[in-house]
């Protein structure tokens, strides 16, 4: 983050987008913080600089904390849940401890669990196929999966999973049995859950790391079924 | 009729959009300030959530993510004086002249 | 405060319900915030299990340290009853968290 205490009288956070300055047909500039090109800078998105700014320059916040948080969500992706569930498909015992202890489990597999939250982790099954939402805003198990998808957030992912949950994983591409019982679970306290997909079949003797290709995000949300060998 | 933000089951038919929208530098910058926030007391997680169902229905329904989530820091920030909406204003405003966006 | 895990195994309050009871939801709306969404209230579920205790999302939304942590239960829906005209299958089910301030036996 670079100096700038004096461009325009007052302290610029020093962020840039990458790349080079975009101009709009009026020739406006987009070097600026990351307002998207299409959509200009909202009034909210201006207030939350502004907010930024006036933080740092009070000494209510740290930039270093800031970029510090940024860089602790960029370890938040995807490939933590699934590691853990490639493991659990792997060995038996991993799953029963991931199953029974989720929390501690996921800590001594190396990741980092939100500091407000606990995990609890769901097991889908030829009997049961959960289903995870937030409806009431967009509790997510972040830690193991990243900050939730678009949609997950959207109002009709969070109206439609509870009433139509088996029409929305059929717009996602999962058909399931009569015969499975669909569970949604509404994610409303700090508890989040990662749901462990079913293991696809001609799986056998695969390693952890094949196996965790397969385990693709939104089968860990119940949405879809875990990816089918030879389809990756 | 149940409040704005609790959506569980609102009569809906609309398919499920599963386009991903680029981040805006704002945007990441904003979660990680509530992350600092929490970390630091000053604002947590329910807090958070009580401000975004706060806002006004019209403007929850027509707001992104995390512009709700902006307002709701907003008013957070300011009901517990650590920040004072006029500097916000001004602030806000000026960055908008800089870069040259309307009001 | 970290949230304790359900899989400690020290719990200093006796909780009220156990898995299997039936139970209602109070059909409240206070004006504070609260993490039961409408679509629950008035009905009646069956308990899971007893999650532990948590910090009270309701007080602790409004300024205060949340404390002391409150009793909570997974609750068991069907479908079937909290949707009219569910079309999906007559065996599916909504599993959600509340607070045990939330449940009368049933």
């Amino acid at each position: 983050m670079s100096d700038n205490k004096d461009k325009g009288g007052f302290y610029d956070t020093g962020w840039r987008p990458s790349g080079e300055v975009h101009r709009d047909e009026e020739g406006r500039p987009h070097d600026h913080p990351g307002v998207q090109e299409d959509t200009g800078m909202g009034v909210r998105a201006s207030r939350a600089l502004a907010m930024h700014e006036l933080l740092v320059e009070k000494g209510v916040i740290d930039e270093n904390e800031v970029d510090d948080a940024i860089e602790a969500w960029s370890k938040r992706v995807p490939s933590n849940g699934a590691t853990l569930v490639a493991k659990a498909w792997s060995d038996p015992e991993f799953r029963t401890r991931l199953l029974e202890h989720p929390k501690e489990t996921v800590i001594e597999s190396g990741f980092v669990p939100e500091h407000n939250a606990d995990i609890i982790v769901l097991e889908n099954t030829s009997e049961v196929q959960h289903m995870v939402v937030c409806t009431l805003c967009s509790c997510y198990p972040t830690a193991l999966l990243g900050p939730p998808p678009d949609w997950y957030k959207s109002f009709s992912y969070r109206s439609r999973a509870v009433t139509e949950p088996r029409a929305v994983m059929s717009e996602f591409g999962l058909e399931l049995e009569d015969e499975t019982e669909v569970r949604v679970v509404d994610s409303n306290s700090e508890l989040r859950f990662l749901v462990i997909p079913r293991r696809p079949a001609g799986t056998e003797g695969w390693s952890v790391d094949q196996l965790a290709e397969l385990v693709n995000r939104n089968s860990m949300i119940g949405v879809t079924a875990a990816t089918e060998p030879g389809t990756e | 009729m149940p409040a704005v933000h609790d959506r569980g089951g609102w009569p809906t038919d609309e398919p499920i959009d599963r386009e991903e929208h680029e981040w805006a530098d704002w945007e990441r910058q904003t979660q990680s300030l509530r992350t600092v926030l929490d970390a630091k007391g000053i604002m947590n997680v329910d807090e958070l959530r009580r401000g975004i169902e706060a806002i006004d229905p019209t403007e929850y329904e027509g707001s992104t993510y995390f512009e709700r989530w902006s307002a709701s820091i907003e008013t957070n920030l300011v009901e517990k004086g650590v920040l004072i909406e006029a500097e916000i204003d001004e602030r806000a405003q000026g960055l908008r002249d800089r870069w040259g966006y309307p009001s | 405060m970290a949230p304790r895990s359900p899989s400690d195994p020290v719990v200093t309050v006796l909780p009220t319900f156990s898995a299997g009871d039936r139970v209602f939801v109070k059909d409240e709306t206070p004006p504070y915030h609260h993490r039961t969404p409408w679509y629950i209230k008035g009905r009646h579920g069956v308990v899971v299990e007893f999650i532990g205790t948590w910090v009270n999302s309701e007080t602790r939304a409004h300024g205060s340290d949340g404390l002391p942590e409150l009793p909570m239960y997974r609750v068991e829906f069907d479908q079937a009853d909290l949707w009219t005209g569910y079309k999906e299958s007559p065996t599916d089910k909504l599993w959600i968290d509340l607070y045990e301030h939330w449940l009368i036996p049933a």
